[in-house]
């Protein structure tokens, strides 16, 4: 070994000693908890540990419930990621239009909802979509829409908790999108009206493609972190009605942190780890098929 | 600074930790003793002890507040990393988990030798529910039991002078109040996510709710069917609204305003009451005793206890805390303190007690108060039930198939609990 080599690991080993000790090792006690059926019981006595190989996974597998909270999570991915980055790249549009007035405001105000407290918007949200005093049912109420039952209905509380996602998270996706598109030189639009492009081909063939790679990196971003939702129906709903907001982590958090299965919780883990890979995955294929990333 | 010296002084500052976890360092002859609090009940008990330790000035307590929300991991994490206080106020349905964990003091010998914790002036119901598999691990401090709030005005307006001591009486008045009301109100209050009331409505049944001394569920025993059924009907007939507690919003105003006319609820809401309704019906609410199938019936059995850690090194001193919050006069305080309902007799024959009209329906009740199964699992199994009754109310599932689907989820939760017990006798 040179001594370049030798002070390569002397530089970076703190760093990956602090990696291995503080994120590889619980992962890997975790996966080896997922085997086993560490429970109350246990942490009482290890004699009453029992090792069960894949059988927590198989119980999950088995369980109709875990499939509800994996269905809602996809549900909830498929609706809400679409939705926010079409936001956030519509609003980033608009900001970064030479037509717009007032841009740090907007800039500002449109970010805000990202750094506001969830539990304080829930309160608001709360009040917002109550049945009898809601101001969105008022609202619908003039236009002659029936109130909706929008937190007590099993099929209308998942889409306000999108919505509620949705908002709160526009923002963050929506300042990396705008400052790509303030990094499009401003000749490629230019020379494309030159040619006699309409805007909207110069959105189809000059914007979107300039932001390809971002695209695809603020989508890997929100799969995977729409993928982990829990806050939102913790606030909201507590996973009701009738569970119909009980995602993937909320399903965990119950089994870990509410009852203390934390062989369970642990394989929940992982098969959600399993979810999330696959779905990025996907999305970089996609991405290098169209030769964005 | 070389990699040894940081070992070194990583080493050093752990061993640091250590110590000063395990022990505080004291003046020699006086003992220091850690004792973990709830949310209000650690604010109060800084108003108690300086007279204990008047009293025995030998002893310092040092409290500590855990938030209820975060209580239990903590005291759990606390349990596995063994820095558990010395004394602990502790909710009584807790107490089957921690005697799992054999991280509780009995205090049967204690409680027979002491001329101020007497079993016989306690309420049966309560002091049951601090003794596990024969163990008593606990002594209870305050109970908290559910029965009904109800609006004087409205029970009157739809012909009703007193309010109900059956189920049968319940249903007409809450028909006859559904009718008077109109469509937009309602004639009892079911929060769709608290188990509370179904628990209290199956517990006043003969049939436990768990069966073979907890080792599966017993829920298609005739208790719960009952309860269940009574419970179904209020929202099949539009006496309860189908809702949840984080739909109403808040109850107090809607309370005040008559949106419904029967709560089922708990001691802490005398209070609140008194402060968030309305003036204008400040004197159209009461409490009474929760009515049965049959006559006045049983309820819940909450509340908090003192419990001694078994790894603790002040055992009597901790003991000496716990007899003095008993004393009767010491309860009465604190529950002028708190509004918390004290647990003995005694106590509530003093004057601040005995005059409180809406306290009278808590005394009749808690001698009616039941425990509940005294298994680890409670918690999950009652959290199950109300999904259950949930999926009856506002899903699809059919009412007669309920119990014995809730029964085959209940049995798979104590699939491990059998095991140990079936391992623990065959070793």
């Amino acid at each position: 070994m040179t001594s370049t080599r030798l002070a390569a690991w002397a530089f970076a080993g703190p760093a990956l000693a602090i990696i291995a000790g503080f994120f590889l090792l619980p992962a890997v006690a975790a996966l080896a908890l997922s085997f086993t059926d560490f429970d109350l019981y246990a942490l009482a006595s290890l004699r009453n540990l029992r090792f069960v190989a894949l059988g927590n996974y198989a119980a999950l597998l088995r369980d109709p419930l875990f499939w509800q909270a994996l269905g809602h999570t996809v549900y909830f991915v498929a609706v809400g990621v679409p939705l926010s980055i079409g936001l956030s790249l519509a609003a980033a549009l608009l900001l970064a239009s030479p037509l717009a007035r007032a841009q740090a405001f907007f800039r500002t105000a449109l970010f805000a909802p990202v750094v506001t407290t969830l539990v304080a918007v829930a309160v608001v949200w709360r009040y917002l979509f109550h049945t009898r005093y809601g101001l969105v049912n008022a609202a619908l109420g003039h236009v002659g829409i029936h109130s909706i039952d929008w937190l007590g209905d099993p099929h209308w509380a998942m889409p306000t908790i999108i919505l509620l996602a949705v908002w709160k998270n526009f923002g963050y996706n929506m300042v990396i999108l705008l400052a790509a598109l303030q990094a499009i030189p401003a000749e490629l639009y230019e020379s494309a009206r030159m040619d006699g492009a309409t805007a909207w081909q110069r959105l189809r063939h000059v914007t979107l493609p300039s932001l390809g790679p971002v695209l695809s990196l603020v989508s890997i971003l929100t799969v995977a972190g729409y993928f982990q939702l829990f806050a939102e129906p913790y606030v909201m709903t507590e996973g009701g009605p009738l569970r119909s907001t009980v995602s993937v982590l909320y399903y965990m958090y119950d089994q870990g942190f509410k009852w203390w299965s934390f062989g369970m919780a642990s394989a929940v883990a992982f098969l959600l780890f399993g979810v999330v890979l696959l779905a990025t995955e996907a999305i970089v294929r996609f991405a290098r098929a169209r030769g964005a990333a | 600074m070389s990699v040894g010296t940081v070992a070194l002084r990583i080493v050093a500052l752990a061993a640091l930790a250590f110590t000063a976890g395990s022990c505080i360092r004291s003046e020699p002859g006086r003992t220091e003793l850690r004792f973990w609090l709830m949310g209000r009940e650690a604010e109060v008990i800084a108003q108690l002890l300086p007279e204990f330790e008047r009293e025995h000035p030998d002893i310092h307590v040092t409290v500590q507040q855990l938030p209820w929300t975060a209580a239990h991991a903590k005291l759990l994490t606390a349990f596995a990393g063994d820095t558990l206080p010395d004394l602990c106020q502790l909710g009584n349905t807790w107490i089957p988990e921690f005697a799992a964990l054999d991280a509780l003091e009995p205090l049967d010998a204690r409680v027979a030798s002491s001329s101020v914790v007497q079993a016989a002036d306690y309420f049966p119901g309560i002091w049951e529910t601090n003794r596990v598999e024969g163990v008593l691990r606990g002594v209870p401090w305050y109970v908290d039991t559910r029965l009904l709030f109800y609006r004087t005005d409205l029970l009157r307006a739809a012909g009703f002078r007193a309010p109900p001591t059956t189920w049968d009486e319940w249903a007409r008045m809450m028909a006859a109040i559904k009718a008077h009301q109109g469509a937009s109100r309602y004639a009892v209050l079911f929060p769709l996510n608290e188990f509370e009331p179904l628990l209290a409505l199956s517990l006043q049944g003969d049939s436990p709710l768990l069966s073979g001394g907890g080792r599966r569920g017993n829920f298609e025993g005739p208790a719960f069917r009952q309860a269940l059924a009574f419970y179904v009907e209020s929202f099949r007939r539009g006496w309860a609204p189908k809702m949840s507690n984080t739909q109403v919003s808040n109850v107090w105003t809607e309370f005040g305003r008559g949106f419904f006319s029967f709560y089922v609820s708990g001691p802490w809401n005398i209070a609140e009451f008194r402060k968030r309704l309305p003036p204008g019906v400040q004197g159209d609410w009461m409490t009474a005793p929760l009515p049965g199938p049959h006559g006045p019936g049983a309820s819940i059995a909450g509340g908090s206890s003192l419990v001694i850690l078994r790894d603790s090194r002040h055992k009597d001193a901790a003991w000496r805390v716990i007899e003095y919050l008993s004393r009767p006069e010491v309860q009465e305080r604190f529950h002028q303190l708190t509004g918390n309902m004290p647990p003995r007799r005694t106590t509530w024959a003093r004057a601040s007690l005995a005059a409180d009209p809406y306290a009278r329906a808590f005394r009749e009740q808690l001698e009616r108060v039941k425990p509940a199964p005294a298994v680890p699992e409670w918690e999950r199994i009652v959290n199950e039930m109300q999904a259950v009754a949930d999926e009856v109310v506002r899903g699809g599932l059919a009412i007669d198939a309920a119990p014995a689907e809730l029964d085959r989820r209940v049995d798979a939760m104590l699939e491990k609990r059998r095991w140990i017990l079936d391992h623990r006798r065959a070793s």
